[in-house]
């Protein structure tokens, strides 16, 4: 049903639309990063379209792909019953230069999550009323989101303690001073 | 470390019991107070706050072993209950509640995502409180049963009553029925002839 | 943490007055877990709010890129910690659908019973936490009771009072037990009166009342546009309900109604989850009418499926199979899908990125409760503090959901 609003978009807005794809049923277009935020305006006021419930915006890195970054926005249309998935690319091998303009102004549920893309991936949004980070605090350095962000990395903010003795690991009889008569001895039964 | 035992005739000695037979009934009382009247700092961050919050409901009931009162003010709270995960970024609050409270003061880890970062290994977990504050029962669990956190609660009592601050651990019971079920696999060390 | 005068401009202020900056910290009694609020306040009256989430992010979407496609289902669990069985089965329907196959008939309404249940488990926590915080301690508690009971049957299903990764991709861990049914026919009603009790106590008390109603107002249009789903976008009059709009699994078999309130206050996301927990339970009691009694709970697909244990121990191909889907993990085609689920907060939807291998390329979960604390600011600004805890209580911020 919504292959419509694939038709529809790609007839407004012609070669913006760099290609259309519904698989598993989710319909899909990926549009130029400098028409986002009409295209975004236009899906949200359109009465054809008429998506005024924002799902979700996020972003996925492809590091061997340039541009890296792919921002993806879901849309659904509470009387029309149909859903969009928004895509578009940006930034470069580094991570740099990835900017993308702000759809806040569009719906508001954009603010926080906008946030959020920038913290885990480091994507500007320009024209953001206030884009700091979100989930992480402001000390920490790199987006962990990334690929080449290593899981493990910790930047802790209070310095661990030292000196401590981590007591060992028990022995069958320690460590808890009641109800030892419950627990196995250590050989297999 | 060696065996604990609970006879009058150990050879472990505690802080303090050199001083004297007085002294030392007056600590068993002050002890025995202590443990008995625990006002609670709940920490509740994550899922364990569910089994926290059936810790209070009235099947499992912490009130029955005095510890139920809780206080949210630091001030006035003896006991800190650690309930969830901690982030690096939660750890500055956490160490900062840890320091507002006043001496004698209990740690209790809830979790294993309070005692060694559960499984979380990543950028922005606290791998355990104890990195950040000393603690003196673990609860490992995810979530611990409520009954695992009242076994924990006692061993901390008991290390109370006893002025013992080194830190313990609940180990799990074993549940005779499921072990003596016929559908588990049983694995035998083969015998060598 | 964030200096606290981040909002704070010297030059705007009148004299001789001065806000007061105050910090509801991230370890509070009503925050529900970990969120901060900095409000300046002039009086009682809140001026400005800023909402700081985040202090349970625990990594979710990182650790899911260094497993295989099972083992997201633990993690998963602990997103929405007080309705798991959705989450599982949320993630589930997502990686089914990236694979193109549906689960066997007796599996799909196993996952609507176990899935209806955590719903009811969410929402008695979230009024009971709300009606605890105005000082109703009583309700709290026998909400609590009748969380037990439900946690009782998930304990006898699934092995585990909580978290229980019960959901596999291609249908669940086990089959049902033998007393699940009754069970459940037998569970449901106790609940349903210990609900039938609390209502008793709560909703003609004045003071209760006052506290909720008028409170915490949001028009539909503002819940559309912050991206609200769920209860409390069905407070504010827009009858959205996948379950009714896009049915999944077996819910278009059942018949239900959807509650939906007015004025998108306290009050009425107070009495849409009150309703909607009966509405669960009138879903329990046919969906246990019609599940068969026999039949297989999982796929036969001996890529997806990990084979019996006796199997996996005497024959080759179950030592293979075992081998793959664990070590490898299972192999879902290269490609990406949304799919989304009526979880107990409103659309917990999952977007899945694979590359072809048993690793997820990018799990992103979408949290209905951040999108729904995202609106927490403009609800409070302009109220009093003790307006703030109702207010959040009735949001229902899970941490691990909103922050994953």
């Amino acid at each position: 049903m919504s292959q419509q609003l694939l038709d529809i978009l790609k007839s407004t807005f012609g070669d913006a639309v760099l290609e259309t794809h519904s698989q598993h049923g989710d319909d899909t277009a990926v549009v130029a990063a400098s028409r986002w935020a009409e295209i975004a305006r236009f899906l949200r006021n359109d009465p054809r379209c008429d998506m005024d419930l924002f799902v979700d915006l996020c972003a996925v890195d492809y590091p061997r792909r340039e541009p890296r970054f792919e921002v993806v926005l879901h849309i659904y249309s509470i009387g029309k019953k149909h859903r969009l998935r928004l895509k578009t690319r940006v930034g470069d091998q580094d991570g740099d230069g990835a900017e993308l303009d702000t759809i806040t102004s569009i719906w508001e549920g954009a603010n926080w999550l906008e946030r959020e893309t920038y913290d885990m991936m480091g994507i500007v949004f320009r024209g953001h009323p206030d884009l700091r980070r979100i989930l992480l605090y402001s000390e920490f350095v790199g987006h962990p989101l990334r690929k080449d962000y290593p899981a493990d990395r910790t930047q802790p903010l209070v310095p661990y303690r030292e000196g401590y003795e981590k007591v060992a690991p028990f022995g069958p009889n320690e460590g808890m001073s009641f109800g030892r008569q419950t627990h196995r001895t250590g050989k297999f039964e | 470390m060696g065996d604990l035992t609970l006879n009058n005739t150990t050879t472990h000695i505690l802080e303090g019991s050199e001083t004297g037979f007085a002294t030392t009934r007056v600590d068993a009382l002050l002890g025995w107070a202590r443990k008995y009247s625990l006002f609670a700092y709940p920490f509740v961050t994550a899922c364990c706050g569910m089994e926290f919050m059936a810790l209070a409901s009235p099947r499992f009931d912490h009130a029955r072993f005095g510890a139920e009162a809780p206080r949210f003010s630091p001030r006035q709270a003896d006991l800190l209950w650690v309930v969830g995960t901690i982030s690096q970024r939660q750890a500055p609050a956490l160490k900062r509640i840890y320091e507002q409270m006043m001496e004698p003061k209990y740690v209790l880890a809830f979790g294993t995502c309070a005692s060694s970062g559960g499984f979380y290994d990543n950028y922005t977990t606290l791998p355990g409180i104890d990195k950040v504050i000393p603690v003196d029962v673990y609860v490992p669990g995810c979530p611990p049963r409520p009954e695992a956190v009242i076994d924990g609660l006692l061993l901390l009592q008991d290390k109370i009553a006893r002025g013992d601050r080194r830190p313990a651990i609940v180990k799990p019971r074993e549940d005779p029925k499921v072990i003596s079920a016929s559908n588990l696999v049983q694995l035998r060390r083969k015998e060598l002839t | 943490m964030e200096p606290l005068d981040l909002e704070l401009d010297e030059s705007e202020l009148e004299l001789p007055t001065e806000p007061m900056m105050l910090n509801v910290g991230p370890s509070h009694p009503a925050m529900h877990g970990t969120v901060r609020i900095v409000m300046e306040l002039s009086g009682e009256n809140i001026l400005k709010a800023d909402v700081q989430v985040g202090y349970l992010h625990r990594g979710f979407e990182k650790m899911c890129e260094r497993g295989t496609w099972t083992q997201v289902f633990p993690y998963v669990d602990r997103c929405n910690y007080v309705s798991p069985m959705l989450n599982n089965v949320g993630f589930a329907l997502a990686v089914e659908k990236m694979l193109g196959i549906t689960v066997p008939e007796r599996c799909q309404y196993y996952r609507v019973i176990l899935g209806e249940l955590a719903r009811i488990s969410d929402h008695l926590t979230c009024n009971g936490a709300m009606a605890m915080e105005l000082g109703a301690f009583t309700p709290f508690l026998w909400m609590i009771k009748a969380r037990e009971m439900v946690w009782d049957i998930m304990e006898e299903e699934t092995g585990a009072r909580l978290t229980h990764s019960f959901g596999r991709v291609g249908g669940m861990a086990k089959p049902p037990s033998d007393h699940f049914k009754d069970m459940v026919r037998a569970t449901v009603p106790r609940i349903l009166a210990i609900i039938a009790e609390s209502e008793a106590l709560l909703l003609r008390n004045r003071i209760f009342m006052d506290r909720l109603q008028g409170v915490g107002i949001i028009s539909a249009k503002d819940a559309l546009s912050l991206g609200w789903t769920g209860p409390c976008l069905r407070s504010t009059g827009v009858a959205y309900d996948i379950r009714k709009a896009h049915p999944y699994l077996v819910y278009d078999r059942f018949d239900f109604d959807v509650p939906v309130g007015t004025v998108g206050d306290n009050w009425d996301r107070f009495l849409v989850r009150l309703e909607e927990i009966r509405q669960s339970a009138r879903i329990i009691q046919q969906a246990v009418e019609q599940m068969p009694d026999d039949g297989p709970i999982n796929v036969e697909d001996p890529r997806i499926i990990l084979p019996p244990k006796d199997e996996v121990y005497t024959t080759i191909e179950g030592t293979i199979q075992h081998f793959k889907i664990v070590m490898e993990g299972i192999k879902v085609p290269a490609g990406e899908a949304y799919s989304y689920i009526e979880a107990g907060n409103g659309e917990l939807g999952f977007y899945l990125v694979s590359d072809g291998s048993g690793t997820p390329y990018r799990v992103r979960i979408r949290p209905p409760s951040f999108l729904i604390t995202a609106g927490l600011e403009r609800m409070i600004v302009g109220a009093m503090i003790p307006d703030v805890v109702p207010t959040f209580g009735s949001l229902n911020m899970i941490g691990g959901e909103c922050d994953h």
